[in-house]
């Protein structure tokens, strides 16, 4: 089948602002836009720049505004999103070229909130072992792949540098329910901030936005009750 | 399926945090107003009284009721956010409370507004 895909282009050196293209590609229902894209840049115009790694929705590269909406563009089926295409960058990051984003402030908010196992007790010469319950208690957060969609899809986040946003919060709230992890309260101090959970509107777009389907607003508030509780469990 | 679409296509939650925040605006613009004619008592009940005007003009009458329907939705919009931040499970149905935001809404709005602007008629 015939599509039209309308691509924001922008070449720093060349454009003072971006500007959309246009192209019509030969691709199967069942291919993703990914697969589309992929025949622009190999047969049409070989300058499109955009990111992509795995091309099977595990590595988080490929994350973009398709039809107005975050997706991963290897996630997403032609016939899921129909013949006519638009695709453009995330918004509320810079854009470096085309569709690739300058991701540093993303991944400096991702430190922030030390997204690592935090526990001082002498290392066991075993695994740590924890319950199936335990396990349980964070097991949704523990799927994000950092692809940034849900940032990206926060309003917030567009007019707030500040706000650590969803993403950050997530991977904090994995360790921070994580029985065998020392850190809650280091956490939950940095999530504390006028720039943490606190910016949160509960407009759900992140959650809507998760190619993981991870309840990231759901993860946030339990980030906040626990604040105002005080209970980490 | 919208193409050609520039900026964020909101999803429903995105649209309920909207108008909160419009409904919040609005209603704020007329607390500043309302200070403003509850400070000319300070004048005395003839200053007051003569402020009176504004409210009586029926271009004002409408707006009141827009005023009301911020109101209404705020309030009944505010007490969806708080189920979600309170309650564990409100998560889960914030769609569904979104629309019962909204039926509640049309159900108390539509019988206020009429109320309303029938002395203009």
């Amino acid at each position: 089948m015939q599509v039209h895909l309308r691509i924001q282009r922008f070449n720093p050196e060349v454009d003072s602002k971006p500007y959309y293209e246009d192209h019509e590609v030969e691709v199967e229902p069942t291919d993703r836009v990914l697969d589309a894209l992929n025949k622009v840049k190999w047969f049409h115009d070989g300058t499109l720049t955009y990111r992509r790694s795995c091309a099977h929705g595990v590595c988080g590269s490929d994350a973009m505004r398709i039809n107005g909406r975050n997706r991963l563009a290897c996630k997403v089926l032609i016939r899921d999103v129909g013949t006519n295409i638009t695709i453009e960058p995330l918004v509320g990051f810079r854009v470096i070229r085309d569709l690739v984003v300058d991701m540093e402030p993303f991944f400096n908010a991702y430190k922030s909130v030390l997204p690592f196992l935090i526990n001082d007790d002498p290392a066991p010469t075993t695994e740590r072992l924890q319950s199936p319950e335990d396990r349980e208690r964070f097991d949704d957060t523990t799927k994000c792949i950092l692809c940034a969609c849900c940032t990206s899809s926060c309003p917030i986040t567009w007019t707030n540098d500040e706000f650590v946003g969803p993403a950050a919060i997530v991977n904090a709230h994995r360790f921070i329910f994580d029985s065998r992890d020392q850190g809650a309260a280091e956490r939950l101090a940095v999530l504390n901030q006028k720039s943490g959970v606190w910016r949160c509107r509960t407009v759900f777009n992140c959650t809507e936005a998760c190619p993981r389907g991870i309840q990231v607003t759901r993860a946030i508030e339990e980030v906040k009750r626990t604040l105002l509780t005080g209970d980490v469990s | 399926m919208a193409s050609n679409y520039r900026g964020y296509r909101p999803p429903q939650g995105m649209v309920s945090w909207a108008l909160h925040r419009l409904a919040g605006l609005g209603v704020l613009v007329f607390l500043l107003l309302h200070i403003v004619d509850i400070f000319a008592v300070g004048y005395g009940p003839e200053a007051f009284n003569d402020l009176l005007f504004i409210y009586r003009h029926p271009i004002f009458r409408a707006g009141e009721v827009i005023l009301v329907a911020g109101l209404y939705y705020h309030a009944l919009n505010g007490i969806r956010i708080i189920l979600v931040d309170f309650w564990s499970k409100g998560w889960k149905y914030e769609r569904q409370m979104f629309y019962a935001v909204v039926a509640l809404f049309l159900l108390s709005f539509i019988p206020t507004a009429i109320l309303m602007l029938r002395p203009l008629f």
